[in-house]
C-alpha cells in the first residue's frame, strides 16, 4: 500500500493528526458542542455518527476554523491552530468536503480542481494562464481520473449531475498533499452504485492519509472506518471499534432503532 | 467562447472569429470616415468611459464586488496629473516630467483603490456599495473644500498631454488612437488574466468564498489584490479623462458621474470585458443625442427610460441581449439545416451537423 512507510514513521513519533481539548461552541444560548475531547492518530480512519443536531458538522467547522470555537484548543499534527484562520489550517494538510456541495459553479470541472491543487502551493496570485504541463494542472487531471470525472472535465460545474458534483467535492478534498480529510456525509443522495464507488475511493486512499467521516449510511461508515465516535446533543457519547459500537446496547437503542442491525 | 480561444496561447489567424476582425478593422479605420466630433467626443470618450467601467466590471463581474468608487480612483489619478504635472491655475503644478507624472498618478490611484479594497472587502453586497459610496462622497466633498492641494470648487484647467514625436496628442485623431490602444490593451489583459490562476481564483471566490478558504486561499488578500489591479485600469482611465477634458474639478468626481459608471457597466453587461465598452458607446450616444429627440429639460428622461428598458428585458445587459438574439438565429439555422437533411433523406443525418 502506498504511504505505509510514511505512516509507520508518523506513528512511531506518536503524533496525533488531530487533538481537541475541551472544545465548545455556543450559538447564543444553544450549546452545539459541549466540552468535546477527541484525538485522532495520524493515518487513522474515524467515523462520527449521531442523529441530526448532534453537533457533527459543527465539530468539523470547529476543526477547520469555518466558525471559531467558543472555548477549548484545537491541535493539528501537534501544532496549536486554535487562533489560525481557515486557509492556514488547510495549508498544514487539513481538507474537508461539505454536506451540501460548495463548488464554483461558474468554472469548469478542471478549473475547480486546478484551483484546489494550487491553493496549497505557490503562485496563487500568478497572472499567467496555467500551462498544460503545469504541475498543479497535471495533478488536477490525475485527480479527476481517480474520481472518474475525466470525461466531463471541460464542463461547467452547474451542468454536472448531483452524483458527479459529490465526486468533484471529494476530488477537491484530495488535492495537494492532504494528511487529514474531513468528509461530511459524502454518500448523501448517492445511488447504490455510486456508493460502492465512494467506498472504493475511500478504501484506496494512501495509508498515511487519515480521515474523519460523518455518514448516516452505516454500511459506508462502518466499512471504511477503524474507530467510531458516537455523538449526542453536542457531546461525545461513545467511542469504540465498529463492532463494539454496532453491538452496544445503548447505541442500538438510540440510533439503530428497533431490532438493531443495519442495511 | 470565441475570445477564450483567441487568448488561449495558441494564437493563430484562423482562430479569429470574423466578427472580431470586422470590429478591429472598423475601430482602426473609424477616423478615416468620421468627423472630428465623432472621433473625439463620441469615439475617444466612449473608450475612456469604457476603460473606467472595465475596472468596475473586473471587480463586480469576476469578483462579485460592486464598487461605486471606481470613478473616484480615476478622479484621483486625474487630480494627481494636474497637481504633479502642469496646470494653468497657478495652484500646485509641480511640473514633473510627463512620464513620471503618469506613473506616479496611476500608482497613486492603484494604492488608493487598494485602500478602498482593504476597508470594504470584509463586507458583502449592499454594504460594499454603501462603503464605496461613502468613499466617493467623502472624496467629492474633500476636493471641493480643500484649496491648498485640490484648488477647491474651481479645480484645475490646462492639463495637457505632452507633444511627442511631433504629434499634439490632444488632436482628435491621435487622441482617439491613444485611447484605442489603452482600451484594447486593457481589454486583452483582462480577457487573458480572467483565465489565469489569479483570475480563476477571483471568480471562484465570487462563487464561493467559504470553499476557497477551505482550499487554502487567503480570500481577503486575493480580493484586495483585485482592487489593486482594477485601480491601475481606473487610474490610466483617469489620466486619459483629464487629457480629454483638459480639466478636472469636483464635478468630475461627483456621485452622479460615479453612478453613470455603474450604469454603463450594468447596461453593457458584466459577464465579459466587452460589456463595459458596449455600455459606454450606448451611454455616450444617448447623452449626446437624446437632446435631439426631446426638449432640453427632458433629455435625461430618455436616457433613464432607455436604460430601464435594457435592464428590464435583459438582466445581463446589452451583452445578454446580443447573446440571446444570436442563440435564436443559430437555433433557427440549425433547425433549417436539419430540415434540409430530412428532406434529402440523408442516411448520415443522425451524426454531425457538417455538410459533406
Amino acid at each position: 500500500m502506498p504511504g505505509t512507510d510514511a505512516l509507520s514513521r508518523l506513528q512511531s513519533t506518536g503524533q496525533f493528526a488531530l487533538e481537541l481539548e475541551a472544545v465548545s461552541r455556543h450559538f447564543g444560548a444553544l450549546v452545539a458542542l459541549a466540552d468535546v475531547n477527541m484525538s485522532v492518530k495520524a493515518g487513522e480512519r474515524r467515523a462520527v455518527l449521531g442523529s441530526n443536531g448532534a453537533g457533527k458538522t459543527t465539530l468539523f467547522n470547529a476543526i477547520t476554523g469555518d466558525f471559531p470555537t467558543t472555548t477549548g484548543r484545537v491541535r493539528l499534527f501537534g501544532e496549536d491552530v486554535t487562533d489560525l484562520p481557515s486557509h492556514e489550517r488547510i495549508r498544514r494538510g487539513l481538507r474537508r468536503t461539505y454536506q451540501i456541495s460548495l463548488l464554483f459553479n461558474g468554472l469548469t470541472v478542471l478549473d475547480n480542481t486546478y484551483l484546489a491543487c494550487r491553493g496549497v502551493s505557490r503562485g496563487r496570485f500568478s497572472l499567467r494562464r496555467p500551462k498544460q504541463d503545469d504541475s498543479s494542472m497535471e495533478l488536477a487531471e490525475s485527480l479527476l481520473e481517480a474520481v472518474h470525472l475525466d470525461d466531463v472535465k471541460d464542463k461547467q460545474v452547474a451542468e454536472l449531475s448531483y452524483g458527479q458534483q459529490r465526486q468533484l467535492e471529494i476530488a477537491l478534498a484530495l488535492s495537494g498533499a492532504p494528511r487529514l480529510i474531513l468528509f461530511d456525509e459524502p454518500a448523501a443522495g448517492l445511488s447504490p452504485t455510486e456508493r460502492t464507488l465512494l467506498v472504493e475511493i475511500l478504501q484506496s486512499l494512501p495509508a498515511h492519509i487519515g480521515f474523519i467521516i460523518i455518514e448516516h449510511d452505516m454500511d459506508v461508515a462502518l466499512k471504511v472506518s477503524e474507530k467510531v465516535t458516537m455523538m449526542h446533543n453536542g457531546r461525545i457519547f461513545k467511542e469504540g471499534t465498529p463492532e463494539e459500537i454496532e453491538n452496544d446496547a445503548e447505541v442500538q437503542e438510540l440510533y439503530l432503532g428497533h431490532g438493531g442491525g443495519h442495511g | 467562447m470565441d475570445s477564450r480561444r483567441l487568448f488561449s496561447g495558441s494564437f493563430s489567424l484562423k482562430n479569429i472569429h470574423p466578427s472580431v476582425l470586422i470590429t478591429a478593422v472598423f475601430l482602426v479605420a473609424y477616423p478615416s470616415f468620421a468627423t472630428d466630433f465623432f472621433i473625439f467626443q463620441i469615439g475617444a470618450y466612449s473608450l475612456i468611459l469604457g476603460t473606467i467601467a472595465l475596472s468596475l466590471m473586473m471587480l463586480a463581474g469576476y469578483g462579485g464586488m460592486v464598487s461605486l468608487a471606481q470613478l473616484t480612483v480615476a478622479g484621483l489619478a486625474a487630480y494627481l496629473m494636474a497637481i504633479l504635472g502642469d496646470n494653468s491655475m497657478g495652484v500646485m503644478g509641480l511640473g514633473w516630467p510627463w512620464w513620471l507624472t503618469v506613473i506616479v498618478s496611476v500608482l497613486g490611484a492603484a494604492l488608493f483603490s487598494t485602500f478602498i479594497g482593504a476597508v470594504s472587502v470584509r463586507t458583502e453586497g449592499i454594504y460594499t456599495i454603501m462603503i464605496t459610496l461613502a468613499v466617493a462622497v467623502a472624496f467629492f466633498y474633500f476636493v471641493r473644500q480643500n484649496y491648498v492641494l485640490f484648488n477647491g470648487f474651481t479645480g484645475f484647467a490646462g492639463v495637457e498631454p505632452p507633444t511627442l514625436f511631433g504629434v499634439y496628442w490632444r488632436d482628435p485623431v491621435p487622441f482617439y488612437y491613444l485611447s484605442l490602444v489603452v482600451a484594447v490593451g486593457f481589454f486583452a489583459a483582462v480577457s487573458y488574466c480572467a483565465r489565469s490562476t489569479f483570475g480563476l481564483g477571483l471568480q471562484a471566490i465570487r462563487d464561493n468564498p467559504r470553499r476557497m478558504r477551505a482550499l487554502g486561499y487567503n480570500v481577503t488578500l486575493h480580493r484586495i489584490v483585485a482592487y489593486f489591479f482594477s485601480g491601475i485600469v481606473a487610474g490610466v482611465g483617469g489620466v486619459l479623462l483629464v487629457w480629454f477634458n483638459g480639466r478636472v474639478s469636483p464635478g468630475t468626481v461627483g456621485v452622479d458621474v460615479a453612478i453613470d459608471i455603474l450604469v454603463i457597466a450594468v447596461v453593457g453587461g458584466m459577464r465579459h470585458p466587452i460589456g463595459p465598452f458596449l455600455g459606454a458607446i450606448a451611454f455616450v450616444l444617448l447623452e449626446n443625442f437624446a437632446i435631439d429627440l426631446i426638449d432640453r429639460e427632458r433629455f435625461n428622461m430618455v436616457i433613464g427610460a432607455a436604460f430601464l428598458l435594457v435592464v428590464l428585458f435583459s438582466p445581463d445587459g446589452l451583452l445578454g441581449l446580443w447573446n440571446r438574439v444570436r442563440d435564436r438565429l443559430r437555433f433557427r439555422g440549425n433547425a433549417q439545416l436539419s430540415a434540409e437533411r430530412v428532406n434529402k433523406d440523408d442516411p448520415a443525418s443522425s451524426g454531425s451537423l457538417e455538410k459533406s
